[in-house]
């Protein structure tokens, strides 16, 4: 792993984590964040299948699998079933436009670099030194989650969130003990049923699922 | 044996609840089903107490002292939010809100809600309890929308958000933990890695940096189901909208099993990086949670939201309590956890009975109720009185502990503030209350249910009787805290 066409596929995988985070920051079209999201899965699929083959170690093969189908397929399928109720929608104002976003990103990405310095000073391996692009991944998820008002861009950077944090663990520790991985994943799956349950109760009461029009709980 | 039937009972008496429609009788077995996870918490605490420790399931679960203080605590609470949902199920079902099919999927959440509490407390794994702390999110979930109004959906809609970003920082933050003690030469491998026996052992060999780092992250995403700012703002639309009994076991228990992981952490990050860092974070989230329930109270219109910011302060003195970190400290802190629990457990109660016979929570519309209500209205102002921290009740032991230890290492300046916040908090309840209890006059009186009555008097004689005497829970608290103290 320290080398060789292994290292090359999760650097790449790696990359198509951050990238799709930042796509979510321009594409405005909803379905098109669904599919980043699909990407972000199959990629981190990828990266825990190369470590369990390298690693000889089938118990996180399992986690690639489950991981490919809660964030490649399931989760994804979920959400467009939202999008679907609700054609044409587009996150038509956030609150901080697309350059000044990028541009936060890349500041994001910065960040990143910095406080990672402390992990690659414990065990400076080529797999610690990607792990920024996992903690850009958390940011720039942070960053969507509170700049957006429609309810799937929210769950969107939510999951961005929660890729990054995936990625994190897979570079670092090639995944957390099996039990605690795999109820990271069931956990993650049930909060985004429970996400679309709500949304899709909010439809049918508001009509609407823009966040900014739901204003009745407040100080 | 003993640990794996304290999560499975409220389970199986889920499973029960949800396979028949609900009736009078299944939810006395609900109560039951807490009686008996309260019995056999307080066995675990018998055991466990003089530092033995309980294992079980294949070493998935574990208990000391700490753990089983938190039971118990557990158990308490939700016995009296069991009870008090007989009655809220009735009502709602007479008055054709929900039906009896609505009812039995209430009960088995909420079942589910206690278990996964319980397994967090017990469990053997950092990482395992940050799963049952998340599971907590998911069932709590749509017991926060269960009225099915506009308001209760975007409560909930905030709660899971929110929350479930907060918990992903925890994960994170355990990520690292991990990654630390990996690279502790010796350290056990595989599985139990995050097991809190190894990692207490190993704690002074890991890498400062990386815990630094992943403390700040726990302190961030625990402090989120916490209630502690910046990431509160959830707290008050959920605990407001939520069903009495369940916004009392949420502000109850649910935030301080939260905080439990952060003192487990906390412990850990001592051993790897001295008390001061962990200190500077939970004083400066401490204050900001003081300052935003100060801010704040002053202009609540509602006895509920009332209520939930009033959690907000409490969870900054515990926060504050838990920087100090000495013994004395720490076994107030658990105090303040079991009184705070007890006392908001009441009152959320109380406040549900008061919706059910006066139709509105707002503090305006519910004058004179002492007069009016003399049973409710009494179990309302003590109460409060307990909240605000006043003798007999055990609240004003550990507030008054806490701040001794506190000033014990030096942090005076930071009592000073929080005793300003307590004051203005104060002065605030007290211009509520003051029109809630006695204001307007009034021609008579009714009763109050005994249904009401006698377990909510019931957990304020306690919470007054642990404030009275320190048998027997101090050499529980005593244990307790000497698990996370070094």
């Amino acid at each position: 792993m320290r080398t060789g066409a292994a290292l090359d596929v999760v650097e790449l995988a790696a990359g198509i984590v951050l990238a799709g985070a930042v796509v979510a920051l321009w594409r405005k079209d909803l379905r098109a964040l669904i599919s980043v999201l699909s990407l972000q899965g199959a990629a981190l699929a990828t990266v825990a299948a190369v470590l369990a083959v390298h690693d000889g170690d089938a118990g996180l093969g399992v986690v690639a699998g489950v991981v490919l189908l809660a964030k490649g397929l399931v989760i994804p399928g979920l959400l467009a079933r939202v999008v679907r109720a609700d054609p044409g929608s587009r996150e038509t104002a956030p609150l901080v436009n697309v350059p000044a976003s990028l541009v936060t990103a890349a500041v994001l990405v910065v960040v990143s670099y910095l406080v990672a310095g402390h992990l690659t000073a414990l065990f400076p391996d080529p797999l610690t030194r990607l792990a920024p692009l996992g903690l850009a991944t958390v940011l720039v998820g942070f960053f969507v989650l509170v700049t957006r008002r429609k309810a799937v861009s929210q769950i969107v950077g939510l999951l961005l969130v929660d890729n990054g944090v995936a990625l994190v663990a897979f570079l670092l520790t090639a995944g957390v003990p099996l039990l605690v991985e795999l109820g990271a994943s069931l956990d993650v799956l049930l909060v985004v049923i429970v996400l679309q349950v709500l949304a899709t109760s909010m439809r049918a009461r508001f009509g609407h699922i823009d966040l900014d029009q739901l204003r009745e709980l407040h100080d | 044996m003993l640990l794996a039937a304290i999560v499975c009972v409220p389970l199986g008496a889920g499973a029960f609840a949800a396979m028949l429609p609900w009736r009078r009788v299944i939810g006395w077995a609900m109560a039951l089903a807490d009686a008996a996870v309260l019995g056999l918490a307080i066995e675990l605490a018998v055991q466990t107490d003089h530092h033995q420790v309980a294992g079980g399931l294949d070493g998935v679960l574990r208990a000391d002292a700490l753990s089983a203080f938190m039971a118990v605590v557990i158990g308490a609470v939700s016995l009296l939010a069991s009870i008090q949902s007989v009655r809220y199920l009735e009502a709602e079902i007479t008055r054709g809100e929900h039906s009896a099919r609505h009812a039995s999927l209430y009960s088995l959440l909420v079942q589910v809600f206690v278990a996964c509490m319980l397994a967090a407390v017990l469990s053997a794994n950092l990482g395992a309890l940050w799963v049952a702390v998340e599971a907590t999110t998911i069932a709590t979930t749509f017991l926060v929308g269960h009225r099915r109004t506009d308001k209760a959906l975007e409560a909930s809609w905030k709660y899971v958000l929110i929350c479930s970003v907060g918990i992903a920082l925890a994960f994170l933050g355990t990520v690292l933990v991990y990654f630390a003690a990996l690279h502790v030469p010796g350290h056990p491998t595989g599985a139990s890695v995050l097991d809190w026996t190894s990692l207490m052992h190993d704690s002074h060999r890991l890498d400062p940096g990386v815990v630094r780092l992943a403390m700040a992250l726990l302190v961030l995403g625990y402090g989120t189901k916490v209630g502690l700012a910046p990431m509160h703002s959830w707290l008050p639309d959920a605990h407001s909208q939520a069903p009495a009994p369940v916004s009392a076991l949420m502000s109850g228990v649910l935030l301080t099993v939260a905080f439990y992981a952060l003192l487990r952490f906390k412990a850990v990050a001592d051993g790897a990086l001295g008390p001061e860092f962990t200190r500077t974070l939970l004083v400066i989230v401490g204050l900001a949670s003081l300052l935003v329930a100060a801010s704040l109270l002053l202009t609540q219109r509602d006895v509920k939201r009332m209520l939930a910011y009033h959690s907000i302060e409490h969870m900054g003195l515990i926060a504050l309590g838990a920087a100090a970190g000495t013994t004395l400290a720490i076994a107030a802190v658990l105090l303040h956890i079991l009184g705070h629990g007890l006392a908001k457990a009441v009152l959320f109660l109380a406040s549900g009975e008061i919706l059910l016979v006066e139709g509105t929570t707002e503090i305006d519309k519910i004058p004179a109720l002492l007069a009016r209500r003399p049973l409710l209205g009494g179990i309302f102002g003590f109460g409060l009185v307990a909240l605000l921290g006043l003798p007999p009740f055990s609240l004003f032991v550990s507030e008054l502990n806490m701040i001794r230890g506190e000033l014990a290492v030096g942090l005076g300046w930071a009592v000073g503030l929080s005793l300003v916040a307590m004051a203005v908090i104060f002065a605030a309840v007290m211009a509520h209350s003051r029109h809630l209890l006695l204001g307007g006059r009034v021609a008579s009186s009714s009763a109050t249910s005994r249904l009401v009555g006698i377990p909510l008097v019931g957990g304020l004689v306690a919470c007054a009787v642990f404030g009275l005497s320190a048998w027997p829970l101090q050499p529980l608290l005593d244990a307790a805290a000497r698990v996370v103290v070094r």
